[in-house]
């Protein structure tokens, strides 16, 4: 958690010695772990614009002769799941519809707890503070059941509101976590002039702390917006049919294939669901550095 | 007066805190106790009955053999990797934002996305196998996934590529807080670079590698999604997971079975807990000696 400000920090290994065979080795290294780490979003893209005749011909990492989106296409508006072939559109759209209300919902929430946490400590919060943090430590699988069970009673089970629920109680921790330690390293006369001046909790919140605190917000946004659209158990779980998200819709398309595997068509929907994460880290660059050494807990 | 809205405003967190971690945890190990189907109705106490059935169910029995030996595979790969890694960025190396940005994004990447490229790659008919015997070398051969034997040794590939880009993340940071002096001491001393990382460096930088581990083993706990995408499971049962343990009895209407289960997966997170609080305990026993 204490990677936050990390990336500013300047080298600090051994001094390199001029250009010597070390000095190559080290490239070399580097260079042959990027290939590797590179090599699967190659074949996926590669795969994705071949023809399964041009599968069947050459090998996953030959470019393609023919290049074509045909497959791309197919994969969003066309591939079957099951009865229904209408691709990975709606799984797409339930995605969005879910992160763009659960992202907000749960950074307030936790915006709430990290400042109450912070400057509004009653008997009994850090009690809450320390039960919630272990509950990011908890598999999710312990407590399916009983959310199953609780979503049922108020009758949001299968529902969007239920699988904004889930979200927003499986954020909470690691966002709460995020926002405190961001509350507690403000100076504390900011908030003891701000009471001076008469101002209460809701007051502090908004007029102060809240404009502050985007920086830190932009983080939390990077982290929810890739966890939630990377998810896939609580989707699976929670969201019901209607809103199946598109990495379940994703999975449920390559499971659906009859007889051979059309690899195109699934890889071309692997990229496409993989499109927003992927934007987002390429654009957020640093910042989503700092939200994953915070929220690589989440898995 | 004043720390009301304070209550208030944190409701959320008290209900998710109490209401969905403590009850639902609590809930959990009670009907672990029982043998509720999936309503809870016509419910009977049957004491140790489902843990019984647990241990001698061999798909549950090898389920926990397999996360032990992808658990190890997978925190060993990462962390040594990762480590590596980091050592070799830590070189003052030129494009080291570029480098970082390639080992990092599989991690914005979704474990059934992972699952699913690494598939492919692995698929014998399709895959690397076939890419390196069309250049000649015809008995060459890797393929994990086709095999029950090797089945995991394939996931485990898959995952460190996902992960051991963050446990590098993670060692570099630590590796950038370990004071410059001591490099220039080791270095006046005459002890050679490898022997200074590993005698002095790596237990200086012990923080940031108990993150990255603890990081690892709560992610490995719970490996579920990539097991789905990748393997279903299989070939047989050898890629069953505890977790998938849990989800598969859930939907078969054998809630009992799925949460003496899923009890029983809380154990290693409280261990890790335990651990926690001993260190944190023995700290501050030396903050008070000294």
């Amino acid at each position: 958690m204490s990677l936050a400000n990390s990336n500013t920090i300047e080298p600090s290994g051994p001094k390199p010695r001029r250009v010597t065979a070390a000095r190559i080795g080290i490239y070399a290294f580097l260079i042959m772990a990027a290939i590797f780490f590179l090599l699967p979003l190659a074949v996926m893209i590669l795969t994705s614009m071949k023809s399964m005749n041009e599968i069947r011909g050459g090998n996953i990492f030959a470019l393609p002769t023919q290049p074509t989106f045909d497959y791309w296409i197919k994969a969003w508006s066309s591939a079957c799941t099951g009865v229904t072939c209408n691709g990975l559109a709606p799984g797409f759209f339930n995605s969005v519809k879910i992160t763009v209300i659960a992202v907000p919902v749960s950074i307030i929430l936790s915006m709430i707890n990290g400042y109450a946490l912070s400057f509004w400590r009653f008997r009994g919060s850090e009690l809450m503070f320390g039960l919630l943090v272990f509950g990011a430590f908890v598999p999710f699988q312990v407590l399916v059941y009983p959310i199953i069970f609780g979503l049922s009673r108020l009758g949001l089970f299968g529902t969007l509101p239920g699988i904004i629920i889930v979200h927003s109680i499986f954020g909470m921790p690691i966002l709460t976590l995020l926002f405190r330690n961001f509350f507690t390293s403000l100076p504390s006369e900011l908030f003891k002039a701000a009471r001076v001046d008469g101002a209460g909790f809701w007051r502090i919140f908004f007029s102060v702390m809240l404009p502050m605190s985007v920086p830190i917000a932009i983080v939390a946004v990077i982290l929810q917006v890739t966890g939630i659209w990377n998810d896939f158990i609580f989707g699976l779980v929670f969201a019901g049919r209607e809103n199946l998200p598109m990495t379940v819709q994703l999975n449920n398309i390559v499971r659906t294939s009859t007889g051979t595997v059309e690899y195109s068509t699934n890889m071309a929907a692997t990229i496409l669901t993989g499109a927003v994460p992927l934007i987002v880290y390429f654009v957020s660059g640093k910042w989503f550095v700092r939200g994953i050494a915070a929220g690589a807990v989440k898995g | 007066m004043g720390k009301l809205p304070a209550i208030i405003g944190t409701l959320p967190m008290m209900i998710v805190a109490i209401g969905v971690f403590v009850i639902g945890i609590g809930f959990t190990i009670v009907l672990s106790f029982t043998n509720v189907k999936f309503f809870l109705i016509n419910i009977s106490f049957v004491g140790l009955r489902q843990y019984d059935i647990l241990w001698s169910t061999a798909r549950w029995v090898e389920s926990v053999k397999h996360i032990w030996f992808y658990g190890f595979g997978h925190i060993a790969l990462c962390l040594v990797g990762g480590f590596l890694l980091a050592v070799f960025m830590d070189q003052r190396i030129k494009a080291e934002d570029t480098f970082r940005t390639i080992f990092l994004y599989p991690f914005a990447l979704s474990a059934v996305i992972t699952g699913l490229v690494w598939q492919l790659m692995l698929d014998p008919i399709w895959g690397f196998q076939a890419f390196v015997r069309s250049l000649g070398f015809a008995d060459f051969s890797f393929a994990p996934l086709a095999d029950g034997d090797t089945a995991l040794i394939g996931m485990i590939v898959a995952s460190t590529w996902n992960g051991a880009g963050v446990t590098m993340a993670i060692l570099l940071a630590g590796l950038r807080g370990v004071d410059e002096e001591i490099w220039k001491a080791a270095k006046i001393d005459g002890i050679p670079t490898w022997r200074t990382y590993i005698s002095i460096v790596i237990p200086m930088m012990r923080g940031a590698v108990a993150t990255a581990l603890v990081l690892l083993v709560v992610n490995v706990v719970r490996t579920f999604d990539i097991v789905i995408a990748m393997t279903g499971g299989g070939p047989g049962i050898s890629t069953q997971m505890p977790a998938t343990y849990v989800i598969d009895n859930i939907n078969s209407r054998n809630v009992g079975q799925g949460m003496a289960a899923a009890t029983v997966m809380l154990l290693p997170i409280a261990a890790l807990i335990l651990v926690q609080f001993y260190f944190r305990w023995r700290a501050s026993l030396k903050g008070r000696t000294t």
